[in-house]
């Protein structure tokens, strides 16, 4: 019986929530500090990374022959650094890295559900605007941006690039 | 034998404790948040399938390009730049709070919450400005056959194709109205005042319009500025909830109520509402104005 579980033993001395123990927080000032301080520098980074990567977009628009394939690939590059920002904000300024597993399973597990969510969704409309630009002639002749400006003069650029 | 490896550890789900030890407030705080997340992902989703079904949507570069002050310059991105570090920076001041919170120093308390509140505060002035901005600007449209001047709105929107066809051009600004060629003219010509302009015949104010450099557009798709308002709108909302929460926090830990509790917990959930606020603003920030 010596080893039988003390429940009273490693919980919080405060009074108004025995059944919680605190320990997590008693890291030292200047860890928390500096921690804090290399969240938001990396944090900072990814947004000014961010808006160069936009600019860089804009650029491309503005540009005479625009590649569709780079602006997807600048486009999710922001997407992945966007994740990375989520994952800084949660982990560290909300502290859900220091909780319990079990815990930030019950949050982290039900949104995975955005897996299917964004995919199922993103498929539905682009599926839409395929069958309108089939069946729909108006749809398709109205809202259909124009090709790159100089359309009219196609044999200055004989690859099929847009 | 197998208890044996386990003396050690903390026997989570033996009672006497809680199983993921946080307080009840706390726990269902983070439940709440994945709730709104899903709120905003439903939104964002249902923004990304219709433009998903869209041929065209328009640059985001080309509509947010407005700097307070800064007149008709073109600057994209850099507004909603300053909006995005506005909120990261406030969200660290938080954190800030809630850690003088853990040490019980009250006056710290005050002082890092003072500043959140002044940075969402700031955050909805500058919100405020863009809205204003974009309703209120007007963008040369060639609309039911004649030019117009029209504002971003949930009805209608301004940048849809650009037109290069100048035939249909000159023939729209024929049917254009007196008012509207006065505030065309006006848009990019400010030697002369509104007044001076008004008093002008209508041919010789066409004769001052330089139709190949108005970047005159078709109208875009409408659903554009129901998503922008609905979206910033109901994140914008949440930043004044999270004001209001913070300012309450501020007056409580004043008098000393978090003090002769104890602890600070109110202010670390008030924390984690705040910081969702700005993890929300970064997929916003994403979805509007950076893809």
């Amino acid at each position: 019986m010596s080893n039988h579980y003390d429940p009273t033993k490693d919980i919080s001395s405060s009074a108004a929530y025995p059944e919680v123990s605190l320990h997590p927080h008693h890291e030292d000032d200047m860890a928390f500090r500096k921690k804090v301080r290399k969240t938001t520098i990396l944090l900072s980074v990814i947004t000014i990374i961010e808006l160069a990567i936009g600019l860089a977009i804009y650029n491309i628009h503005k540009g005479e022959n625009p590649s569709a394939m780079l602006v997807l690939m600048f486009k999710g590059l922001v997407c992945i650094l966007t994740l990375a920002k989520a994952y800084y904000i949660v982990s560290v300024f909300m502290h859900l890295g220091d909780e319990i597993r079990n815990m930030i399973m019950t949050i982290v597990v039900p949104l995975l559900l955005f897996v299917w969510f964004i995919t199922a969704f993103i498929y539905e409309g682009n599926s839409y605007k395929n069958l309108r630009n089939t069946y729909d002639p108006h749809f398709k002749e109205t809202t259909m941006p124009a090709k790159h400006h100089k359309a009219e003069t196609p044999a200055e650029k004989p690859s099929g690039k847009e | 034998m197998a208890t044996q490896a386990t003396v050690h550890q903390t026997k989570w789900w033996s009672g006497g404790k809680s199983p993921f030890n946080l307080e009840y407030g706390k726990l269902m705080m983070w439940y709440f948040l994945m709730s709104d997340a899903f709120t905003f992902g439903a939104f964002l989703i249902s923004y990304g399938s219709i433009r998903f079904s869209q041929n065209f949507w328009p640059d985001p570069n080309v509509v947010f390009n407005a700097f307070p002050g800064a007149g008709h310059a073109n600057l994209p991105l850099a507004f909603v730049s300053v909006m995005t570090f506005i909120l990261i920076i406030s969200s660290v001041t938080m954190v800030l709070a809630v850690h003088a919170g853990h040490k019980g120093d009250k006056q710290s308390v005050i002082k890092w919450l003072a500043w959140t509140i002044v940075g969402g505060l700031a955050f909805l002035g500058c919100q405020a400005w863009e809205w204003h901005h974009l309703i209120t600007g007007e963008h040369a449209v060639l609309l039911d056959g004649k030019i117009q001047l029209i504002g971003q709105t949930t009805s209608v929107n301004p940048w849809g194709r650009l037109i290069e066809d100048q035939a249909a051009l000159t023939a729209a600004l024929n049917n254009t109205p007196h008012e509207a060629l006065v505030s065309l003219v006006h848009s990019h010509d400010h030697t002369s005042s509104l007044a001076e302009l008004t008093a002008k015949s209508d041919t010789e104010l066409k004769g001052m319009v330089n139709l190949a450099e108005m970047h005159i557009r078709e109208k875009g798709p409408v659903a554009f500025g129901g998503y922008f308002y609905g979206i910033t709108g109901f994140h914008g909302f949440h930043v004044f909830s999270g004001v209001v929460i913070n300012v309450i926090m501020l007056i409580m830990t004043q008098k000393d109520v978090f003090q002769n509790r104890g602890h600070y917990l109110m202010i670390e959930k008030a924390g984690l509402y705040w910081h969702f606020v700005d993890l929300v603003w970064v997929f916003v920030f994403l979805c509007f104005y950076l893809i």
